[in-house]
């Protein structure tokens, strides 16, 4: 009986769109295994300014996916409400650090001595900012009904410029230690800070979802709009608001970005970072034409991706041949999480389960 | 009959889906030149064995056989090739190609195409059905039966052996209906088998020979057409003696209620849908409906009252009070629900489960930070699974995979646990089973002994005069009358859309 419940358990998983993400993360797990356990080796020692910090692969993964995992936040309501994809967002990231960098550093120049304004402010601008640019995606898609890949291009391709218009097209510096918290290590916590940043983020999306009908209603206005609005809701706000939420997802991720290394480079920041948000989140077995989705399984999605990198690297891939190698995996993924696949390995399974099932008796 | 010469045979057919038998060792058995009608309620198994048949679904057990030789169809492409053709009861064609192009839109052999004997050969072929379409005319242009007659043609040229009609006459008039009637008598005398899945009795009194009665996915019987008299065709798709349908009736009649407010009340509202404004009102236990012909705007103005579509002028009342519906939320607010008209479009969230489907406007009236917590929204769900008896596997099924009289249930449900003063039914029996039917009658009445008011649409005027105390007349996008007390009889409210003044 209690074998049962087990059996059916794990088929519901199998059934569960989760189940791509996990079996995908099992594989890379696996593989590492076998040809190097030392890939999950974590060792304790000091930076160069003494402070402990844990460092390994799996770390690396931690804290390079972090950017990812916020995106593939927004990035999954944005694709479940209007059934398209935004792909502005490394270009707007590039704004959201420009803005960051700008704002502190002020009327003192690139290379102020000191930060001339707190950092918490200048966030709080670039989430204004991002969340306006969201806005604007998300009048063209929801009111103008425009595709919203038509519709992003837009910030796609003049995003970056604005970013290095914002700056007078100077690469701004922050000496101040304190900025680049966020994006390594405060002194004293071994563990990258970024990482706390995605739980933080994951923490209020989760919150989010459970305390508010923001997941009902942007699945309902992605499967059947025209029901939703005779049910009360107004779909084009609730389109439009997921563009925004996209865009404070972003700003989260500058200031990572920037605080990273402290500077940015306007054409190279967060590069192609909007094709891993969509691919974690289709990754996630979500349709990309909108609907039902899982924040869970976007957001795994993300880490995987990151594994995946991080892998690749760690057997030296060449950095130029990497990105054909991840399409190799990707294709794989991507065609065993398609509908098709996955009924006819169910059919598959069936065939085989009966017999087992007689079996057993 | 036409001879005995068996066409198609299925035997033992079973097929399951997660968690329920929706054809257990069914058979079914066409002869040549026959019209054989497949009967049941919704969930009885017909539109799975028609999927079966035409390749949608694989079965898991049992055998098909096509004069006598046992066939695997895999995919609807197999079944052509076996010469199973089908008629859906949504057009499947493409509006904007001409009609010839639509019948041999994927058939043409090599690449180049010869526009000039396509289309003769289409001329031929409608010439012989007498169907009243040009080759070169444009099919968006043609009336809907005239396109439904198209798909036949094109089904029938495909030199099919097994027609199956799926519901095919829901959106024809009657004199389409008869029409598409001919056709069928036709193609009968050339030896074709025609499967004939219908909601209307009268209908399959008609034309059909044969008789095949489909229960909870089990065969009932095979029966000719003489041998089965309605009223036990209905008890065996029912599996109980029907309590006669003439028993609904209205216990009391609504008192008169002139003194007394009404509970919504509109005063030459006007929507951008093109009806000309009209006023309208309704008290506490009263059952009204619109009638009128299709697209004579009988859902425009119900619409208009739950602000579905945009309102340009115009008062609404309710109770004393006089409010604003600019859109569905504030009708909703004001205690109106509305069942719209075309389920699939404007009533299911088809991926979403059954228990948010009912919830969900109670859940959107409730507020974006309130949602309820699972287990209440389960209990909802349960409450009205059980009053309603619909049939779903789980409160987690998703809607789109229960049949369409249980979504129309789902729906309604929805609407009933918003706990509306005013509710809108438009079309909520449209291709519905005559259980369900039967059902959502009986509802709307106790509902209107409960004191609450209902406006049912509906285009089976029977219907209509078993549920309404006052029918609004509607003919061309105009009010033109309202019947109450001795007016309603068919032959009055026929004269009055017809246009008595004329």
């Amino acid at each position: 009986m209690k074998k049962n419940s087990v059996k059916s358990a794990f088929l519901g998983l199998f059934r569960h769109q989760i189940f791509i993400p996990i079996a995908a993360l099992l594989i890379l797990v696996i593989f590492n295994l076998v040809a190097d356990p030392s890939f999950f080796k974590i060792t304790f020692g000091h930076n160069n300014a003494g402070d402990p910090i844990l460092s390994g692969n799996l770390m690396t993964i931690f804290n390079n996916a972090s950017e990812l995992a916020i995106l593939a936040i927004g990035m999954t309501l944005v694709t479940a409400a209007s059934g398209g994809q935004d792909i502005s967002v490394g270009a707007t990231i590039a704004i959201a650090g420009s803005v960051i960098l700008r704002i502190l550093c002020g009327a003192q120049g690139p290379r102020p001595e000191s930060m001339q304004a707190p950092i918490i402010v200048a966030f709080l601008v670039a989430c204004v900012v991002t969340m306006l640019f969201g806005a604007f995606n998300g009048v063209l898609v929801s009111y103008f009904k425009i595709q919203p890949m038509v519709a992003t291009l837009i910030m796609f391709t003049a995003g970056r410029s604005i970013a290095a218009w914002i700056n007078n097209n100077q690469l701004p510096v922050i000496k101040d230690v304190s900025f680049g918290y966020f994006g390594n290590y405060i002194p004293g916590i071994p563990i990258p800070t970024p990482v706390f940043i995605a739980i933080l983020c994951m923490i209020i999306i989760a919150l989010v979802l459970k305390l508010t009908n923001l997941g009902l209603y942007v699945q309902a206005v992605g499967i059947n709009s025209h029901s939703s609005r005779l049910n009360g809701l107004n779909p084009e706000f609730i389109k439009f608001i997921t563009y925004v939420i996209m865009g404070l997802c972003v700003a989260v991720a500058g200031l990572i970005k920037v605080s990273r290394i402290s500077t940015i480079n306007y054409s190279v920041i967060a590069k192609d970072i909007e094709m891993d948000a969509i691919l974690a989140v289709a990754l996630g077995g979500n349709a990309l034409g909108g609907g039902k989705f899982s924040m869970t399984a976007s957001i795994l999605g993300a880490y995987v991706i990151q594994f995946l990198t991080t892998t690749l690297y760690k057997f030296e891939v060449p950095s130029d041949a990497l990105p054909a190698y991840k399409a190799i995996v990707v294709i794989i993924l991507v065609v065993l999480s398609a509908p098709i696949v996955r009924e006819k390995l169910g059919q598959l399974r069936k065939k085989i389960a009966p017999e087992k099932a007689t079996g057993e008796a | 009959m036409s001879g005995q010469n068996i066409v198609l045979k299925m035997r033992g057919i079973c097929k399951y889906f997660p968690g329920v038998k929706a054809l257990q060792n069914v058979d079914f058995t066409l002869r040549e030149g026959e019209i054989h009608a497949l009967m049941g309620e919704n969930g009885a198994g017909k539109s799975t064995l028609i999927k079966v048949l035409t390749g949608v679904y694989q079965r898991d057990y049992g055998q098909v056989f096509i004069n006598d030789e046992a066939v695997i169809i895999r995919s609807p492409q197999d079944a052509q090739n076996a010469g199973i053709s089908t008629v859906y009861q949504e057009i499947t064609l493409c509006p904007n190609l001409t009609v010839a192009e639509n019948m041999y839109i994927g058939r043409q052999k090599g690449v180049g195409v010869s526009w000039k004997s396509m289309n003769s050969k289409a001329k031929e072929i409608l010439e012989s059905l007498e169907i009243p379409a040009e080759p070169t005319q444009q099919l968006g242009s043609c009336s809907i039966a005239v396109q439904q007659m198209v798909a036949i043609a094109r089904a029938v040229d495909m030199e099919c052996k097994v027609l199956i009609l799926d519901e095919p006459t829901s959106s024809l008039d009657d004199n389409e209906v008869q029409k598409l009637f001919k056709l069928m008598r036709d193609l009968k005398a050339k030896g074709v088998g025609i499967i004939f899945v219908t909601h209307f009795l009268e209908q399959v009194y008609e034309v059909c020979d044969t008789i095949t009665v489909l229960r909870d996915g089990q065969l009932v019987g095979e029966y000719p057409i003489d041998e089965l008299p309605r009223v036990q065709l209905v008890s065996k798709m029912l599996g109980k003696e029907l309590d006669d349908l003439s028993d609904i009736k209205r216990d009391g009649e609504v008192s008169e209620k002139s003194d007394s407010v009404a509970v919504l009340k509109v005063k030459s509202l006007k929507s951008t849908t093109g009806v000309e404004p009209f006023d309208f009102e309704i008290y506490e236990g009263e059952v009204n409906g619109f009638t009128g012909l299709l697209g004579s705007g009988r859902s425009e103005c119900v619409r208009a009252i739950f602000g579905a579509d945009k309102t340009a002028g115009g008062e609404v009342f309710v109770g004393k009070k006089k409010v604003k519906i600019n859109k569905p939320l504030d009708a909703m607010k004001n205690g109106v629900g509305y069942l719209a008209e075309d389920r699939k479009r404007d009533g299911i969230i088809g991926d979403l489960s059954v228990r948010e489907n009912i919830i969900l406007a109670l859940q959107v009236m409730k507020g974006f930070f309130k949602p309820f917590s699972r287990a209440q929204a389960e209990a909802f769900a349960d409450e009205y699974i059980k009053l309603l008896q619909i049939k779903t596997a789980s409160v987690n099924t998703p809607i789109k995979s229960l049949s369409g009289g249980n979504q129309q249930k789902v729906i309604l449900a929805r609407w009933l646990l918003t706990n509306p003063s005013y509710l809108i039914l438009d079309e909520p029996t449209r291709g519905i089973d005559i259980g369900t039917k039967v059902e959502i009658q009986k509802l709307v009445l106790k509902l209107a002994d409960e004191g609450k008011s209902v406006t049912f649409i509906s285009s089976e005027i029977d219907e209509m005069l078993r549920t309404c105390s006052r029918l609004i007349v509607m003919r061309d996008r105009k009010v033109v009358g309202s019947l109450t007390g001795d007016e309603l009889t068919q032959n009055n409210i026929m004269a009055t859309i017809a246009g008595g003044d004329k």
